[in-house]
């Protein structure tokens, strides 16, 4: 498995989408697909929406005047070059798929709350491939202003589970003093799609940072290790990914946090299923002050074949930093089986139970609609017999 | 209720119960007592079927049927039911779920049966993470009164335990085995008895369990054998003032 996408397999150019103005005009396969990746088209429950289609921002549009929504490109041009934020934390040189999303951005999001708002429904977004062959660069900036709260659910998915693409992701996290930002990330990639998201974020004093994130679909190839940086006194940041790899998926993920303050908090807890394919989980926390303290998990199952590489790291620079980790990778224990075969669960009852306890949500705090149907996503894959 | 006739179990190539012949009784409610690693264990885990416990002699019968080589859920299904001294974790298995899961398809409330255990607050937590030993075994009792087996088989209800804890432990373990906990309130106390079928085989160490259930029968396991029948209040008697040196001699 090559570690590079080679750009020029790919479209940069030309296509463009129309204008979507309601989200629920568009067509009904289109429509589940944003369902699944936990758009909800109707609108109704969500302070915003933002959709990328392809080469183009085909929605855009607001609900609540706590929060500005805007196409990247509007907010460089409303914001002078929006040069406090963009390419601030992650270096346009990082390697040539940063390269090349400076030098040609199709879009992305830029999201500000306002000091003090409290958004109460969640911003929702949505980085769609339609054409087959497309390489999609987006550059997305999240402010969360002082003392302000902001939920965004974003899904990112390919029109079919057969569409070719590649998607080039720069995301840019700034949460300021006493924010609070709870990103929730849902990946619904195809087979033949190769994704390289670069994220990066800061956390200012007593501000919040809540990650989520969701694979249950194939992808081709996926390298993603988002960095935080908790800079201000007691700054917290807390990560929860539930991943499921099948055969033919490569997975090179994880979460690096740098406790840059006092009295910061952060957890990083990846729970992994492999079905036959490869899942590379990093995990790394460094204190460089204390008191800090560091919460890392590394859980792997793999269920008939696969791989699952676990590396985890813990980096303290100073006496007093509380740091610890739990890694694991194996199969399903036999006592917790047997356990519930004593309430009378036969074996396979057994195993899909324990299978969907592992990959349980409930903290993550999902919408209904957006539970529901990672519930419907776990049920499938156990009905085909995946785990 | 439960025949065990001429039964030697072995953990790999080790024999770990060496011929046992034990019947208990529909409503019948058997202690059993034994030092450290004389079986007991061994001999309940072997009643449920797990893995390890090679029956490489014997039978068990329940309730009519030969279960000698039955799957574990098999047993459970047909109404044997095991409180585990030491359970496994299970993430993201809300302990509210599970004890739906034990009813095996009957509608439980799961908030009036955690009433009786003190463990409302508990239903939303994976099932025995960061649990004490009270508080496991108060959660073993939830998901047996979900399940209502006509067999109840209870590891050390009192190992890690405090006496307030005990005494709680003490008054469900009884009404479990009365087979009070889905009574009717309309009905008289004779009645319930006759309808009880439940019955109970129980480990104990320390005997305090005497004090709550009405125990009919005990023997001893020593070294993979049984001896020593008796009313449980003596043999706990004779153990205190003796230890289990008479066992010693009694099987030379």
């Amino acid at each position: 498995m090559s570690d590079t996408v080679k750009l020029s397999d790919f479209k940069f150019d030309g296509l463009s989408r129309d204008k979507i103005d309601d989200l629920s005009t568009l067509d009904a396969q289109d429509k589940e697909t944003l369902i699944m990746s936990g758009v909800d088209v109707e609108d109704a429950n969500r302070s915003g929406s933002f959709l990328q289609m392809d080469h183009s921002n085909v929605h855009c549009k607001s609900n609540d005047p706590g929060v500005e929504i805007l196409d990247i490109k509007d907010a460089i041009e409303k914001y002078d070059g929006l040069t406090e934020y963009r390419w601030k934390l992650i270096d346009k040189d990082k390697d040539e798929y940063t390269r090349n999303t400076a030098a040609n951005t199709h879009g992305g999001y830029f999201i500000r709350t306002k000091p003090g708002a409290k958004i109460e429904k969640p911003v929702q977004s949505c980085l769609f491939l339609k054409a087959d062959q497309v390489g999609q660069n987006v550059h997305n900036i999240v402010v969360v202003e002082e003392n302000s709260e902001l939920h965004i659910i974003t899904g990112c998915s390919v029109a079919h589970g057969t569409t070719s693409g590649a998607h080039f992701g720069i995301s840019e996290f700034y949460v300021k003093k006493g924010g609070k930002l709870t990103f929730t990330m849902v990946h619904n990639w195809g087979s033949n799609v190769s994704v390289r998201p670069r994220s990066a974020g800061v956390v200012e004093e007593g501000g919040v940072l809540l990650n989520n994130y969701i694979l249950m679909k194939p992808v081709k190839d996926l390298q993603m290790y988002p960095s935080i940086t908790l800079k201000g006194e007691g700054a917290r940041a807390r990560f929860n990914s539930v991943v499921v790899a099948p055969e033919g998926s490569h997975l090179d993920m994880g979460n690096r946090v740098v406790m840059d303050a006092p009295d910061t908090r952060c957890e990083i807890i990846a729970r992994t299923i492999s079905t036959g394919g490869t899942i590379i989980n990093r995990g790394h926390i460094g204190a460089n002050h204390v008191p800090s303290r560091g919460h890392l998990e590394c859980q792997g199952l793999i269920l008939g074949e696969g791989r699952i590489w676990a590396i985890p790291e813990l980096d303290g620079c100073l006496e007093g930093v509380e740091l610890s980790h739990e890694a694991s990778v194996g199969k399903i224990a036999q006592d917790e089986i047997e356990y519930l075969m004593a309430r009378g669960l036969d074996e396979d009852e057994a195993t899909s139970t324990i299978v969907r306890g592992f990959l349980n949500t409930d903290v993550m705090g999902l919408p209904a609609k957006l539970q529901k149907e990672v519930d419907r996503q776990i049920d499938e894959l156990q009905k085909h017999g995946a785990m | 209720m439960l025949k065990i006739e001429n039964l030697h179990v072995n953990i790999g190539d080790k024999e770990v119960i060496k011929g046992i012949d034990l019947e208990i009784k529909e409503g019948e409610t058997f202690i059993l007592f034994g030092p450290n690693g004389s079986g007991k264990t061994s001999l309940l885990m072997t009643l449920m079927g797990f893995a390890g416990y090679t029956v490489t002699k014997g039978k068990i019968t329940f309730r009519g049927e030969d279960i000698t080589h039955a799957p574990t859920y098999e047993r459970a299904r047909l109404g044997v039911g095991m409180s585990f001294q030491r359970p496994p974790t299970i993430h993201g298995l809300r302990t509210r779920h599970l004890v739906q899961l034990c009813g095996q398809g009957d509608e439980v409330d799961v908030e009036d049966l955690s009433r009786k255990v003190n463990f409302e607050q508990f239903l939303d937590r994976d099932i025995n993470a960061g649990f004490s030993g009270g508080e496991i075994k108060r959660s073993e009792l939830l998901q047996l009164m979900a399940q209502r087996p006509s067999l109840v088989l209870f590891d050390e209800p009192e190992s890690g335990v405090d006496l307030e804890n005990m005494q709680l432990i003490g008054k469900v373990c009884r009404q479990l085995l009365d087979g009070r906990i889905n009574a009717r309130p309309d009905q008289s106390l004779k009645e319930i008895k006759e309808q009880s079928k439940t019955s109970g085989l129980i480990i104990t160490h320390t005997g305090y369990i005497l004090d709550y259930v009405n125990a009919d029968r005990g023997q001893v396991l020593y070294n993979g054998h049984l001896c020593c029948e008796a009313r449980p209040r003596d043999i706990l008697e004779h153990i205190r003032t003796y230890g289990y040196q008479e066992c010693v001699r009694c099987l030379k």
